[in-house]
């Protein structure tokens, strides 16, 4: 019997922060909502709580695509840790693109404990966006 | 430059002798040609040893740092501003120095005269106005001082130190019409692939001596995140994955603090053009936070601070 060839599914990395987007995760779930199972889960405190360099060791270590996603502007459980983090972001960001690694392999999302569908939506969406880019090469370390 | 020099040690005297300062920070005459060396002035009469030229290149800031006495230190407009980087920090007392600040025309790359001799070794040199005179077996040059600055001097827009106790000689004019970031937008405009395959050739040449960590006036930190091994966050190899992640972060650690002295630059061994790379990050602190480092004591670093409406766009 031959064999079908493997297909190549990305990977992702998901970074949840525990009282919004990781809540939202959970609705999805228990809402039987359909999307990629491409995702791994770590859930944390807050959005505040992640190190940019989190991100960036996901991407050495050869994950296809990172997703951060914290709660809205305003909603955070500790007040302000996601305006913290939206800062390190966008510096983050704007600093990986410019240094050549391609947009869409670090995704960041604000997904709140009722939006369920919003999760699925954007796990469709970077994952898509991943399966176009191909296996990450760029800061992988061999 | 003579009148500044000598106003420079009529200043370090009168402080010296007014026991304002324990210790005076700057310059004294290298061994080599084209060089200047830190110079730690604590007794009155070795205030003659003080010179200011266009060879004064190291950020002195890097000495504060760290020390208990009081400290006089000659500054160029980016070292003042480095300086007040360190005073927001709280890593220098505002009170324990005082910075006497000279305006600044630019300092002397020596990288770009030993290129423009091809391998000649200069044995003597003489700053003259807008000209530098180089001597060395058999020949002798003079070469306009303006194609031999540092790439920092040449995108400068402070030339004079925005903030200072004393300030030595006439300010000069600024330069608002430099566009300090041409390169960076340079870069912006290639393709990712252009950008990667540009930064792989050059950071790839990194041998990991930690020069620029060593000799950044903002890199105080007493363990630093590549020395770190309980746990060993990072990589301390030089395959390129490694290399790349050193100098991402370390970039990232300067962003919305570096003042662009071009230290880095002329401490790489291997001639990497680290000022690519951060300048993206004083870039990017502009657009996004209209912030620029080291101009005021009160304004609060953007990383440090947020406001509800800060951009966003990349967020879904």
């Amino acid at each position: 019997m031959k064999t079908a060839e493997k297909e190549w599914n990305p990977k992702i990395l998901a970074f949840l922060c525990n009282w919004c987007s990781y809540a939202g995760a959970d609705l999805a779930g228990i809402s039987r909502m359909q999307y990629p199972p491409n995702i791994r889960v770590v859930r944390v405190p807050c959005s505040g709580r992640i190190n940019p360099y989190f991100i960036i060791k996901a991407l050495q270590r050869g994950w296809d695509g990172v997703l951060v996603s914290g709660c809205h502007p305003g909603d955070c459980h500790y007040i302000s840790g996601n305006l913290v983090a939206r800062r390190r972001f966008a510096v983050l960001k704007d600093l990986l693109e410019y240094l050549g690694i391609e947009p869409g392999r670090v995704n960041f999302s604000w997904v709140s404990a009722a939006e369920g569908e919003k999760f699925a939506n954007v796990v469709k969406d970077v994952v898509e966006k991943v399966q176009a880019l191909g296996p990450a090469e760029r800061l992988v370390k061999r | 430059m003579e009148n500044l020099e000598s106003s420079i040690r009529d200043i370090a005297r009168k402080l010296l002798s007014d026991k304002k300062v324990d210790l005076i920070i700057g310059y004294e005459q290298g061994t080599l040609p084209l060089r200047t060396t830190p110079c730690f002035v604590d007794k009155v009469e070795d205030v003659q040893k003080l010179v200011w030229n266009a060879s004064c290149d190291a950020n002195l800031s890097k000495y504060l740092v760290d020390r208990k006495e009081k400290v006089g230190v000659v500054a160029k407009g980016c070292d003042a501003r480095s300086i007040a980087v360190c005073i927001v920090e709280k890593q220098i007392p505002r009170e324990n120095v005082v910075i006497i600040g000279v305006p600044c025309l630019g300092v002397i790359d020596r990288k770009k005269v030993e290129a423009k001799l091809g391998g000649k070794e200069v044995l003597e040199s003489i700053v003259e106005g807008e000209q530098i005179r180089v001597k060395g077996e058999g020949f002798e040059f003079v070469l306009p001082k303006k194609d031999f600055l540092c790439d920092s001097c040449l995108t400068c827009r402070h030339r004079n130190p925005p903030i200072y106790d004393v300030f030595v000689g006439e300010k000069v004019p600024e330069t608002p019409e430099v566009n300090e970031f041409a390169e960076v937008s340079d870069l912006e405009s290639k393709s990712v692939e252009e950008r990667w395959a540009h930064f792989k050739e050059e950071l790839s040449k990194c041998i990991r001596c930690y020069a620029c960590r060593n000799v950044c006036p903002l890199c105080y930190c007493k363990m630093c995140f590549v020395d770190q091994t309980m746990p060993a966050w990072f990589g301390k190899t030089n395959d390129l994955s490694d290399t790349m992640i050193y100098h991402i972060v370390r970039a990232f650690h300067v962003a919305g603090r570096c003042v662009d002295c071009g230290a880095c630059s002329r401490a790489c061994p291997m001639d990497i053009n680290l000022r690519e790379l951060v300048k993206k990050t004083e870039k990017i602190m502009k657009e996004r936070y209209d912030y620029e480092s080291g101009l005021s004591l009160e304004e609060v670093p953007p990383l440090g601070e947020f406001k509800m409406d800060d951009s966003q766009e990349f967020i879904k």
